[in-house]
């Protein structure tokens, strides 16, 4: 219909939109290295559940998801597999970068052959530092996402209100700076 | 008696078929596994050839997740290169430290005390059951169990808090210094250890009964993917995999090792069949065995430091040196040349599952395709460990 | 078979060139060494790098370019080794040989051990030697459009190059040791020969 995107929606019902989002969105895992054993701890063992946030790990293509997690290193051999990944998902989609290595290279920043941090292919919008994170590092990331599309406008983001940098280079609207989780 | 028009209608049917059939009667197709597919622990990417189901030849082309070990270690200190080598085998990582540690002292001649042996060789039995365990559950999912993942990550949360109350993190713990252990255990750590070793144990009662029990688990794993003893040891296949075809070798046992695993009371198990039922077998008693081993230490821990007097900045004396150890994966060693600085020359990294899955472009030949999950889920290899 | 040297506990033992392959046969046949563990090369020239700890504003670090081999050593600047192991003895050995500057290549012992194929192909991608009568030496790890060849001495670690590592900034104390000791060096300027 075109509501959400022209704006033209009433305020309390785009802000219930935005809730049933944040509140129903399903992880594609892209685990790599040491941080998928934390994320599969973090969504798969009954002691750090994530689906009590709401969050389902289980979708079985990237084209049924609209958060990915992208844990490990990222080398330059895998990278065109994550920007192909990326590019299959649905819009609106969210990127979580979890782990040094897929921050900024990590303890791997002087190799050869690793991806200096994952935002040089894709826009990231929570960084979770850690080596690995532990898993209650992870589900903080998830809920400070999901506090931002709370608040998030729609109509701004189809508009396709771009900052500079890395999101004008990938053509995907910005939603505004990232966030880094502490501690 | 069919009608005219049902017999017309029989017979076109039955030369489409054929024509269907000659022209597919092409060479085959492409499949590519990977390199993210669910079932790969991580980035392995396997191309093969198959015919209808069954697979021509296969071939794994692995450095999704090479990371240039080798080469890092060049520009490192012994202490820093400590930090890197944990995350090649990221599951069990206390292991991978101890034989660069061990390497590391035989080249600078200092023995650790023996409290910190001991401490070590129950640090590495925890690690080897953490990792162990998540194969346990992990090998259930790949061929299409969810359960036993959970029940794995459940009581694998008790060793990894073991680990957590005496290093400081779950895993990677970058514990193991040259010349002994960073610092000592906590207090009560002995008591809570042992009590999470009777839970571990009843979780591999709990993993006979849910996994191998299960007929369909049987008749999935049992003759798929047999690993003749020469051609394994010819390729280099160690661990599990080796022990399963029946070969009688342990390096915790058979090589001299200032370890204490010859404190312990504790027993190698093989298999004669090499199939992938055998390898998940002989892994579940490594880690009932692991348990025993674990208490039988905590029971004799020797008093004393655990530290050696080593100096502040550790400059390693000119030479080579060789360690391997019984890793979790198999053996793992390094060769590390030193040429009397504060990092070393060249570390060679030998990884246990590099050897391991080079054996698939062998063992996957004429095997259909859902077996091809099955064996590469029994050889167990971790891509950190392949890929370094 | 060449020189002859047992440090310790472990067996090196270092053959000519021309002997790499038939070394391994008699390994294989006669001693029983039918488990492979690996096979590796070292450069023995010194990386003009150094540690990827210089200042880049300073001029280069002079550094001693000869080479020097190290134990059971070579004359050579590559050298490959290898090391075999009996589970039946419980012995293993490591073999060494020099590989030739010119040609840099060296027989292939792929089909003595089938493990060498793939270590064989890792050891030509990362330092460029070339293993006759393997026949598939393609690329394991690297990318197919990676140049170079990494394990190289002379192979820059660019990020170092670009933003160099500070040197030791700060120590850990010695367990027991006084905090007030523990202060290391500060950040070191103009790099650490070493």
């Amino acid at each position: 219909m075109g509501l959400v995107e022209k704006g033209r929606v009433p305020k309390s019902l785009a802000t219930l939109l935005n809730m049933g989002r944040s509140y129903s969105m399903w992880v594609y895992q892209w685990g790599l290295a040491c941080c998928a054993i934390e994320m599969g701890a973090a969504f798969g063992s009954p002691r750090y559940d994530v689906m009590r946030l709401g969050i389902i790990p289980l979708p079985s293509s990237p084209r049924q998801a609209d958060l990915v997690c992208i844990s490990g290193t990222v080398t330059d051999k895998m990278a065109p597999a994550i920007r192909r990944l990326y590019e299959q998902m649905p819009d609106p989609k969210y990127v979580i970068s979890m782990g040094s290595c897929a921050n900024c290279g990590g303890p791997y920043w002087d190799s050869y052959s690793v991806t200096k941090g994952v935002d040089q292919m894709i826009p990231v919008d929570v960084y979770v530092p850690g080596c690995p994170p532990r898993p209650e590092a992870l589900l903080e990331g998830i809920v400070l996402l999901q506090e931002r599309i709370k608040s998030e406008d729609m109509a701004a983001r189809w508009r396709g209100d771009s900052g500079d940098g890395i999101a004008a280079m990938v053509d995907q609207p910005r939603k505004g700076d990232p966030v880094v989780v502490n501690g | 008696m069919m009608s005219e028009r049902q017999q017309l209608a029989y017979i076109a049917a039955k030369a489409a078929d054929a024509r269907v059939n000659v022209e597919l009667e092409a060479e085959g197709m492409t499949l590519n596994i990977g390199p993210q597919h669910p079932a790969t622990h991580g980035t392995l990417r396997i191309i093969c050839r198959v015919d209808g189901e069954q697979i021509i030849w296969a071939d794994p082309a692995p450095g999704y997740m090479h990371r240039g070990y080798e080469k890092l270690t060049e520009v490192r200190t012994y202490p820093q290169i400590n930090t890197l080598v944990n995350r090649i085998d990221w599951l069990g990582s206390f292991a991978n430290e101890v034989p660069f540690i061990l390497a590391g002292e035989k080249l600078m001649g200092i023995e650790a005390p023996p409290r910190a042996q001991w401490i070590r060789t129950v640090m590495f039995e925890l690690s080897r059951i953490a990792n162990l365990s998540l194969f346990l559950g992990d090998m259930g999912v790949q061929l299409g169990a969810v359960t036993p993942v959970f029940l794995a990550f459940r009581d694998r949360e008790y060793v990894l808090n073991q680990i957590e109350a005496a290093t400081g993190q779950r895993f990677h713990p970058n514990y193991d210094r040259i010349g002994g252990l960073k610092e000592d255990l906590p207090k009560g750590w002995i008591d809570e250890t042992k009590a999470a070793m009777v839970k571990l144990r009843h979780f591999c009662d709990q993993m006979e009964d849910l996994v191998m029990g299960n007929v369909i688990f049987q008749a999935r794993t049992r003759g798929i993917g047999v690993i003749p003893r020469d051609v394994g040891l010819s390729y280099g296949v160690s661990g599990a995999n080796i022990r399963a075809s029946g070969v009688d070798w342990d390096l915790r046992r058979d090589q001299e090792s200032p370890m204490a695993w010859k404190h312990a009371d504790w027993k190698v198990w093989t298999h004669p069949d090499g199939d992938s039922f055998a390898r998940y077998w002989v892994r579940l008693q490594e880690v009932r065995e692991s348990t025993k081993i674990v208490e039988q230490l905590l029971s004799g821990l020797p008093a004393g430091s655990v530290m050696a007097k080593v100096p502040r900045i550790i400059k390693v004396p000119e030479g080579e040196a060789w360690v391997s150890t019984e890793n979790p994966l198999g053996e793992m060693g390094y060769y590390v040349v030193s040429r009397g600085e504060t990092g070393p020359y060249r570390v060679k990294i030998r990884s246990a599952s590099f050897n391991n899955v080079s054996i698939a472009s062998w063992l996957l030949k004429g095997t259909l395709i859902p077996d091809v999950i099955t064996i590469l889920a029994s050889l167990y290899f971790i891509l950190g460990d392949i890929d370094r | 078979m060449g020189s002859h040297l047992v440090p310790t506990d472990d067996l090196w033992v270092r053959v000519r060139t021309d002997a790499w392959a038939p070394a391994h046969e008699v390994l294989r046949d006669q001693l029983q060494m039918e488990y492979f563990c690996f096979l590796s090369a070292i450069d023995w020239k010194p990386s003009p790098f150094g540690k990827g700890e210089d200042d880049p504003t300073e001029p280069p670090v002079e550094r001693d370019m000869t080479i020097r081999a190290g134990v059971a050593g070579g004359d050579t600047r590559f050298q490959v080794f290898s090391r075999v192991y009996s589970v039946l003895r419980h012995v293993g050995i490591t073999v060494k040989a020099d590989v030739d500057d010119e040609s840099l290549s060296i027989a292939t012992i792929a089909n003595l051990y089938r493990g060498a194929n793939w270590h064989e192909r890792e050891c030509h991608e990362m330092f460029g030697l070339n293993f006759e009568g393997h026949g598939d030496l393609r690329n394991l790890y690297l990318p197919g459009d990676f140049e170079g060849y990494p394990l190289r001495k002379d192979f820059p670690l660019l990020a170092r190059i670009v933003k160099p590592w500070p040197g030791i900034v700060d120590v850990e104390p010695m367990p027991g040791e006084d905090p007030v000791d523990a202060e290391g060096a500060g950040p070191e300027g103009t790099g650490e020969a070493s």
